[in-house]
């Protein structure tokens, strides 16, 4: 199937006062044409930096980023700012973590909403808001009408981020970028979101790249899974796959601190000790080898190179669990 | 839901908060006002766990502020180690204050970025002239290796100087620098990683068998709070639904609002049936709450009797209480 997003080898560095700061070190994803990909992975583990790096919202003499991005056949990963802008609303859009601050506090729902179908679709005013009451309508919010004289101030958190999801799907992009869309709202609120979600990437054929913190959130609304540690993919296969057989003790680990219901109630929670690794200073071997409890001499020598199986599963580590495939 | 009522109130000499019909109002535009916390009671024994969960707006953050008098409350009273809080004089009040100490859900801003942490785990010791300097430098210590830091390190840093959790460990030492019966613990991991959720849970319950605190944990998360609670109290719209055991409401949950809660939380496996969202909607506005049971408006089960009568809370199994006219 052809990708409609495929980023090889990419690396994205900061210059700081305390040297190079790597948050990307050089990874591969493919996100198949109307696909969902979930990019999983820790605070630090750069990947919000991967996906702005990808759209090139990353600016400033300060980044260094290399290597090839290449969404829908055209290379973009060498574009500036301005000229990868022709492939956002129509192309590509993105969603984020915080819908209060995605949306202009001092503008109506409407004249936020219709911007983009004015600008890219080139649609007349009336048309436009015709066309946003349909979009609010079809984020599933209660009165589309009377939400869009509101101000974003006027709106729950839930009702902000579906305003922040009809704004991005406008102009019905091939690919979303959603990071983080769900983790500052309440769980009956996540559930509702994500399921939205899945169903507007089915009725559009929309590809979707899902970042999040929560392998829980990924695992029902994901086709593939890449997991990242210290800029680097660790993991990556078939979401069913990777549930079913996880290589990366990484991906246990995070996997296993998952509150969970069924879990006993007083004991201890099985958690991750220590923290990332400094991404100004990264140490010889295994990024999570100070972490992780199978380590062996050999993990804190070298950095394991990703395996890929037969199968398509890909995973970085000397020593995975239940064997190489 | 939600209901009113004292059924599952255990008076005993071990008790040490009590909170009866606490009612906090705030002012709402049009010169209405806004019940946020209606009637609600409950009670604490000496060494528990209870956890406050409930979807944004249902009350329980202004609840946990309304116990500590930090906010003015409308009616009601609390008993904090058999003393009335709500009655009690401002200076008086103040004398109680090192016994009842708050970590909030947001740890970098609930710390003075100016500080050194070691300044900011002493400040509530200097304040109450507890010690010496040096026997106040020596607790600091103390209390920054309790919560998992290493105090030679960490001393003379800033806030920002720090991760998230790392500031949480922070908030957590100054809490417990003077040693109080309660804490209240008000989303301590919500802006946390998954990750790192679980070293704060785990360090919570060290410090609470360490210190031999009673903590409340307010939370929208039922999966978070199964692991730390001893009981677990679900609000909704500033009204009590159901008051249980962790296990219990998890295995047997009689009110339709806990159902979808439970329901709401992702199972980390792909190959378990897909369920749709088990709740619809969000909650109605509280300036203008629905008649008799709050929740009837999203509830699968609701009839005319839920509009006409508001449940009392009713004991449907040995410490198992529900505020629903149609218990599941």
């Amino acid at each position: 199937m052809n990708s409609i997003l495929s980023i090889k080898n990419l690396e994205v560095g900061f210059d700081t006062p305390r040297g190079l700061l790597q948050a990307v070190r050089g990874v591969d994803v493919e996100v198949p044409g109307a696909s969902s990909m979930g990019i999983v992975g820790e605070s630090g583990s750069g990947k919000t930096v991967m996906c702005r790096a990808a759209m090139g919202l990353l600016r400033g003499s300060n980044v260094r980023r290399s290597g090839s991005v290449v969404f829908d056949g055209d290379e973009i990963g060498s574009l500036d700012s301005a000229d990868v802008r022709q492939y956002f609303g129509t192309g590509m859009a993105m969603i984020f973590q915080d819908p209060m601050t995605a949306l202009n506090p001092v503008r109506r729902i409407g004249s936020q909403l219709a911007e983009s179908l004015v600008i890219r679709l080139g649609m007349n005013k009336k048309d436009a808001r015709a066309r946003a009451a349909e979009l609010l309508g079809l984020v599933r919010i209660p009165d589309p009408e009377a939400t869009l004289r509101k101000f974003p101030g006027q709106l729950s958190g839930g009702m902000r981020q579906r305003v922040v999801i009809a704004t991005a799907i406008a102009c019905k992009p091939k690919l979303l970028f959603a990071d983080e869309p769900t983790t500052a709202l309440d769980v009956t609120v996540q559930a509702q979101i994500l399921e939205l979600l899945s169903d507007l990437r089915r009725d559009l054929d929309m590809a979707m790249m899902l970042v999040t913190h929560d392998l829980g959130v990924v695992a029902n609304h994901t086709d593939y899974v890449t997991v990242l540690y210290a800029g680097l993919v660790v993991e990556q296969a078939p979401t069913r796959k990777l549930f079913a057989s996880m290589k990366m003790p990484y991906t246990e680990a995070l996997l296993k601190s998952i509150p969970r219901l069924d879990q006993p109630s007083g004991g201890r929670m099985p958690m991750i000790g220590g923290r990332l690794p400094d991404p100004t200073n990264p140490e010889p071997g295994c990024p999570f080898a100070p972490r992780c409890p199978y380590v062996q001499d050999r993990c804190r020598k070298e950095v394991p190179p990703l395996t890929v199986a037969p199968d398509g599963h890909a995973y970085r580590c000397f020593y995975p669990i239940g064997g190489n495939a | 839901m939600a209901g009113s009522g004292k059924a599952h109130m255990r008076p005993s000499a071990d008790t040490i908060l009590s909170v009866e019909d606490l009612t906090v109002e705030f002012k709402a535009a049009g010169g209405s006002s806004v019940k946020a916390v209606s009637g609600i009671s409950f009670d604490l024994v000496r060494g528990e766990t209870l956890a406050v969960v409930g979807e944004s707006g249902c009350g329980k953050s202004t609840l946990g502020k309304a116990i500590l008098r930090l906010i003015p409350t409308s009616g009601g009273s609390v008993r904090f180690d058999d003393r009335d809080l709500l009655a009690m004089p401002e200076n008086e009040l103040r004398q109680m204050r090192p016994a009842m100490q708050m970590i909030f859900q947001d740890p970098v801003s609930s710390l003075d970025p100016r500080f050194s942490v070691a300044r900011l785990v002493e400040e509530p010791l200097a304040i109450w002239e507890r010690g010496t300097p040096e026997e106040r430098s020596k607790r600091v210590d103390e209390l920054l290796e309790a919560v998992g830091l290493d105090a030679q390190i960490v001393r003379e840093r800033k806030p920002y100087e720090f991760s998230g959790g790392q500031c949480q460990r922070i908030s957590i030492a100054r809490s417990l620098a003077l040693e109080p019966l309660l804490l209240i613990c008000d989303e301590p991991v919500s802006a946390l990683d998954v990750s790192i959720q679980a070293q704060i849970l785990n360090l919570l319950q060290d410090m609470k068998e360490r210190y031999g605190l009673t903590l409340v944990f307010i939370s929208h998360d039922l999966a978070v709070v199964k692991a730390v609670s001893t009981r677990i109290m679900v609000m909704y719209l500033g009204k009590v639904c159901e008051v249980a055991g962790p296990d219990t409401l998890y295995t047997s949950p009689r009110h339709h609002y806990t159902h979808a809660l439970v329901g709401s939380v992702p199972l980390p496996d792909p190959s378990a049936p897909r369920a749709r969202a088990a709740i619809q909607g969000e909650p109605p506005s509280p300036v203008d709450p629905p008649s008799g049971c709050r929740f009837r408006t999203r509830c699968p089960a609701a009839t005319d009797k839920c509009a006409a009568e508001e449940p009392q809370l009713a004991e449907v199994a040995p410490g198992h209480f529900v505020a629903c006219h149609h218990p599941r």
